[in-house]
């Protein structure tokens, strides 16, 4: 006798049309495309920094031209999405307990964003912006 | 009990989640003002080659860039995945060993400083 288990067909590249959720999920996983040839581009500006104010003066032009400046405007934008949605899931990911009681969750995520901003403009701060 | 070496991919890997989330957006923005003819003062030639030059500057770009690299090269396998490409062992070898050579060859240009 043989018995056939119930196999539900997902399919392997489509799947997440499925579901506004799915969606959310691979439009965050997206992200990482953009902060992935982000670091690539770190690393080519280590490589001209290194190399000279010659090199550094090149690349910094280099960073002008259009494509450059439409992927860092993405970038930009998949970056901060990123960050974001990280810093909303903290409050699921690292509950915190204080004797009896749960800090609320958007206190939690709340601290992340008050910190993000804080780091943030001290970034910009020490590289001279304002 | 049976070891893992989980622990060692995961580590880097939320340290460098935790990076991204707090300094790339920022960063971005800066070389993202460069490009459009505003370049901040600190992206100056002498500015961030001073910095770069002090041990402690060579540590904060070498600690955002290498834990950045090995985060999203693991979150870009997971993507990998997701969209369908199931030859994880070859894409999880090109994306993580392309991490550590972007680490090294990043420290590499550091040390040169």
């Amino acid at each position: 006798m043989s018995r056939k288990p119930l196999v539900r067909e997902v399919p392997p590249t489509t799947w997440y049309f499925r579901h506004p959720r799915y969606l959310r999920y691979m439009s965050r996983e997206v992200t990482s495309i953009f902060v992935g040839a982000y670091c690539v581009l770190l690393v080519v500006g280590l490589q001209s920094l290194s190399s000279g104010e010659a090199a550094w003066e090149d690349f910094l032009m280099a960073l002008r031209s259009p494509a450059s400046i439409a992927f860092q405007f993405l970038a930009l934008i998949a970056t901060v999405y990123h960050a974001a949605t990280w810093f909303n899931a903290t409050q699921k990911a690292m509950p915190l307990q204080i004797g009896e009681d749960f800090v609320a969750g958007n206190i939690i995520s709340g601290a992340h964003y008050v910190a993000w901003a804080v780091l943030s403009v001290g970034v910009l701060i020490i590289a001279g912006v304002f | 009990m049976a070891k893992s070496h989980k622990p060692v991919v995961w580590f880097p890997f939320a340290a460098g989640g935790t990076v991204i989330a707090f300094f790339i957006p920022v960063i971005v923005l800066l070389t993202l003002m460069a490009a459009l003819g505003h370049v901040p003062a600190g992206l100056g030639y002498d500015k961030l080659h001073a910095f770069a030059a002090n041990g402690l500057g060579k540590l904060i770009i070498f600690g955002v860039v290498a834990l950045s690299l090995w985060s999203s090269a693991h979150r870009l396998r997971c993507t990998f995945y997701d969209f369908g490409a199931r030859a994880d062992t070859l894409v999880a070898t090109v994306l993580y060993v392309g991490a550590i050579v972007g680490s090294l060859f990043s420290a590499v240009y550091l040390l040169r400083i």
